[in-house]
This record gives structure tokens, C-alpha cells and sequence, in this order.
């Protein structure tokens, strides 16, 4: 992640153009998303699958444009740890042209593509409870969590010091390296995740019933529109349309070619099937490990490092199993552990060559960097899992996380948004009063 | 009459509904089911996860016919659905006691 303080001063349409329209493609990312876990549920609880990516973009936003980006971006109001919460509220400082500070693009649309990473990393943490949270207590989790997990997290890793301006402890004081979000991304996320599904415990059936997934092309589709997105998500992160963009969204490519690649050779040789969902996952695990990596590796290291994450990932999905902990759709198999391969990998395949690297272990760079960036994704690892552990506990315990047993069993679809994915029997939705599984009533019919 | 009733595989329906317009057959009932026999089903893969799939899809025929056209049709339905691997399906002969056609109040074999 370049800081913006740290560039020219003068704003540049280039640069603009492309941060436009990489944050447009962050947002779209939100939606693939939604396609990517909705298809990977059963049919009874997609919607709220969905609806968990949807909801989290709302909520996210706004309390984003509040408070999160002055959190996150704010001058630090102690040791690196959080900004300042008021410093720029509701982004009304950042209206008029003299707010630009020394970026080549506008501060109020950095602030915007940042608060579409904080969107992405709530929503990526609802795959691990599918099918059992309250929709209520969900939304107020991702409220807090962008408060309390997200925003500090932020300033540790993206809020580079400039000037006046003092950021968070990670990225200054301590130096290690996450171009696009290892850490605040994939780290956060998969230790939030893993956190929930411990507080709300398996689904019920799980490791007994099967779960699998019940529409895979929205699975494929999701993952499609999930790659596109991380262009804007990676190449974006450089601020600027440059060498620096151009390398990273060439490593971006390679590392979710060979992530699929790995994940289905592994599958392969163990299962005897390369299967569609195995290349999907593969993909965005080789995305997740280049995400912090992007601007640090050659092309070539970039293919190491998606192709290890793809083979390493396949393999860490089974630990729920071992373990017993219902991580649904494997946010912690896939984003925790890519996110940790990605962020540690820097200091093993790190290359000066590339914009952001610096020499690792196999470039003679000695363990220097990798030392620091075990000691970055650690401390997020703990922190995101700790507080986002305590906040769930405590809504929880305040108004209940988990839906009732029956309406489990029933659908959560059907209960707690009171509609159904698929309308496949002709008997099933009659358009009259009087229907065979079900009667419709008109709000006309009633007045 | 009797109702002859088939379970087939999905693929062998239109080779099936083929052999019975050959001999005459005008109308039926299909429906799409699932079930299983001996084989008990089949195993999928989903991030290296297996599951056992108790239930496949089959394809599931009813067709009220004479008495007299009871072997044309059964043999003409097993004929055409038979690959000679596993999962074929079945096909069985029931007695009917009465038929009506709806739109006419026809009976029995006016009504076939």
C-alpha cells in the first residue's frame, strides 16, 4: 500500500481515472461474493447468504464515512494504534479541492476505496457462521467490528507517516510489508471468522448431515467476478495508473492462475477428481496469498506463491474437521491461512526488483523481513480474533447471535427473511388465494 | 387394466418414450424422482470432503394400459431403457379397478 502523503503534489486524471474505477471494481466484489458463498450454502439458506455480503455493505459504509476512516487514516492519537475518531467525520472535510492534501487523487475517494476493503473483510467473515446467525445481530456485528476490529487494524498496516501526519505501528515503526491487505484483509478476516463460528458453535448436523453446496455455476460465476474485482482490489492499492499497477495486476493474475492450478493438481492426486469448486477455491486462495504480496514478488514468484497457497489452502480446509469447529464455508482454510502464506511468504519469495520488496530468504535477504512480518500477521491474527471473539460473545449474550433450532432446521430463508431462493413446483406458488403448499395473500384482498 | 409403472435412468427417457409411441401408446405420466437400489447411490467430492449420495435420479413412468397390451408395453419400456449396467431401473405391472376421463366422464377402457 503506497501512502497517499508520500506522493506529488498534484492531483493527476490518470491516477483518478483508475482509482475510479478500481474502487467500482472493489464494490463489485461485494457482489461476487454474495454469488461465490451464496452458491457454496444449501438452497434453503442462500438468500441470507447473500443478504449477509449486502447487509454488510450497507452498514459498512456508513459507519465507515463516520467514524471508521478517522480511526483508520486519522493522525494517531497513541503508539500507532488508532487514529483520531473525529478527525474526519462524515468526510466533510474532504469536500472541497484544498482537501487533497499532497495526493495525485482526490482524499475523498481514497477515503471511499478504502472503506470498500473494510466491506469486502466483513462480508468475507460471514462465511463462517452461514445458515445460524440472526440477520439483526449480524448487521450489529459488522458495526462494531468495523469500529473495534477493522479501523485499528487499518491504521496499524495502511497508514503510512508523512509530514505532520503520524500513522499506525505496523507500517512505520515496525515495517512490514502488506501492499493490499494480508493482514487487514485475510488475516482480519479469517481470525474474525474463525472467532464467530466458535462463538456460535456448528451448524446443526454438521459433520453428520450433508451440507454440500447446492448451485456451483453461482459458485464459478462468484469467483469470476471475485478475480475481476481484485484487480481494482490489488493494482488499485498502487493509487496510481503506473509500473507499479502494471506489476501488480500482472502477479495478481498469476497467483490466482496457479492457486487454481495447485488446488486441482492436489485434489487430483488425493480425491481422484479435479473438481470445479477445487478451482474456484484455488483461485481465490492463490488471490488471498498475492494480496499483501503483489507489489514484492517477480512474475515468477508470484506463480510459487499462488501454487503453494493453492496446495496449502486445499489441505487446511480439512482442519475443521479435525478440530470440529464449523468454519461453513472455509474462511479460515482459504483467507486466514492464504493470508498468513501471502504476508509470511514476503520475506521467503521477496525480491528487490519488485516495486515494494525487499530481498527475502531466497533472494539473500536473510530473515530480517520475514522476522517482521511474522510479528505483523501474528499481532493481527490475535487481535482480530480476540476482539471479534468478545464482541460476538457479547451480542450474544444481549439480544442472541443464533437463530432458533427449529428455524435452523426449517431454513433460514423461509423464517428470517420470509422468502424462498427457487420457485421450481408449479404447486408451490399459485398466483390465486388458494394454492396446494401455500395460500398468498394480496395487501389489496385485505383492505 | 393395469398401470404399468417404470424407473429408468434419466438419459434412456426418450429412447423410452420412443419404443412406446412405436407401439401405440398415447399418453402417460412422467415424473422426475429419485431413489435407489442395490447400489446404493454414488460419492461426491467437495473441497475434499466426501459425501455419500444415497439418492439418484431417476425417471419415473405411468401409463394405464389393457390387459391385453400389458407385455408390448413392459417389454418395450425394458428393452429401450436397458444399457446392462448397474441402475437400470425397474418396471411393474398393477391391477387398476376403474378409470374416468375428466373431460368427457368416459369410462374404463373407453377412457384409456
Amino acid at each position: 500500500m503506497t501512502s497517499l502523503a508520500l506522493r506529488p503534489l498534484v492531483l493527476d486524471t490518470g491516477d483518478t481515472a483508475w482509482l475510479l474505477v478500481a474502487s467500482a471494481l472493489v464494490l463489485l466484489m461485494a457482489p461476487g461474493l454474495a454469488l461465490f458463498y451464496g452458491g457454496m450454502v444449501r438452497s434453503k439458506g442462500v438468500l441470507n447468504m447473500m443478504m449477509m455480503t449486502f447487509g454488510a455493505l450497507g452498514v459498512i459504509v456508513v459507519v465507515w464515512v463516520l467514524v471508521g476512516y478517522s480511526l483508520a487514516f486519522g493522525d494517531d492519537v497513541g503508539w500507532g494504534l488508532v487514529g483520531d475518531p473525529t478527525q474526519f467525520f462524515g468526510l466533510q472535510s474532504l469536500m472541497s479541492e484544498d482537501s487533497n492534501g499532497d495526493g495525485t487523487v482526490p482524499r475523498i475517494l481514497f477515503a471511499v476505496f478504502q472503506g470498500l476493503f473494510c466491506v469486502i473483510t466483513g462480508a468475507l467473515v460471514s462465511g463462517a457462521i452461514a445458515d445460524r446467525a440472526r440477520f439483526g445481530a449480524w448487521l450489529v456485528f459488522v458495526a462494531v467490528w468495523t469500529v473495534l476490529v477493522y479501523a485499528p487494524v487499518a491504521h496499524w498496516v495502511f497508514d503510512f507517516s508523512a509530514g505532520d501526519h503520524v500513522g499506525g505501528w505496523i507500517a512505520n515503526d515496525l515495517g512490514a510489508i502488506d501492499f493490499a491487505g494480508g493482514m487487514a484483509v485475510e488475516i482480519c478476516s479469517g481470525a474474525s471468522g474463525l472467532a464467530l463460528a466458535l462463538v456460535l458453535g456448528p451448524r446443526l448436523g454438521f459433520g453428520k448431515d450433508p451440507m454440500r453446496p447446492h448451485n456451483l455455476t453461482l459458485v464459478m460465476l462468484g469467483a469470476g467476478l471475485l478475480w475481476f474485482g481484485w484487480f481494482g482490489f490489488n493494482a488499485g492499492s498502487a493509487l496510481a495508473a503506473n509500473q507499479t499497477a502494471a506489476i501488480v495486476f500482472t502477479t495478481t493474475l498469476l497467483a490466482g492462475a496457479a492457486g487454481s492450478l495447485g488446488w486441482l493438481l492436489l485434489e487430483r492426486l488425493r480425491d481422484g477428481h479435479a473438481t470445479t469448486l477445487g478451482a474456484a477455491s484455488g483461485l481465490v486462495a492463490g488471490l488471498v496469498a498475492i494480496t499483501p504480496s503483489c507489489g514484492s514478488l517477480t512474475p515468477l514468484g508470484a506463480i510459487a506463491m499462488g501454487g503453494v497457497a493453492g496446495v496449502v489452502c486445499a489441505l487446511a480446509v480439512g482442519l475443521k474437521y479435525r478440530f470440529g469447529y464449523d468454519d461453513s464455508l472455509d474462511v479460515v482454510g482459504v483467507h486466514l491461512v492464504g493470508g498468513l502464506i501471502g504476508t509470511f511468504g514476503i520475506g521467503v519469495l521477496g525480491s528487490a526488483a519488485a516495486p515494494t520488496g525487499v530481498d527475502g530468504l531466497l533472494y539473500g535477504g536473510g530473515v530480517d523481513q520475514l522476522g517482521k512480518q511474522l510479528v505483523g500477521g501474528g499481532a493481527v491474527l490475535v487481535y482480530a480474533f480476540v476482539v471479534s471473539g468478545i464482541i460476538g460473545v457479547v451480542i450474544d449474550k444481549a439480544m442472541g447471535f443464533r437463530i432458533h433450532e427449529e428455524h435452523e432446521l426449517t431454513g433460514i430463508d423461509q423464517v428470517v427473511h420470509a422468502e424462498t431462493a427457487y420457485d421450481l413446483h408449479a404447486t408451490a406458488g399459485a398466483r390465486s388465494g388458494h394454492s396446494v403448499l401455500g395460500t398468498m395473500t394480496h395487501r389489496e384482498d385485505n383492505e | 387394466m393395469k398401470l404399468v409403472t417404470a424407473v429408468i435412468k434419466p438419459h434412456k427417457w426418450e429412447d423410452v418414450r420412443a419404443a412406446l409411441e412405436t407401439v401405440g401408446v398415447t399418453g402417460m405420466t412422467v415424473s422426475e424422482v429419485s431413489g435407489y437400489g442395490r447400489q446404493k447411490g454414488h460419492t461426491e467430492v467437495y473441497r475434499g470432503a466426501e459425501y455419500d449420495i444415497s439418492l439418484v435420479p431417476k425417471i419415473r413412468i405411468e401409463i394405464v394400459v389393457d390387459d391385453a397390451d400389458v407385455e408390448v408395453v413392459t417389454g418395450s419400456i425394458v428393452q429401450a431403457a436397458r444399457t446392462g449396467r448397474i441402475g437400470d431401473g425397474k418396471v411393474w405391472v398393477s391391477p387398476v379397478e376403474s378409470v374416468v376421463r375428466v373431460r368427457t366422464g368416459e369410462r374404463d377402457e373407453g377412457a384409456i
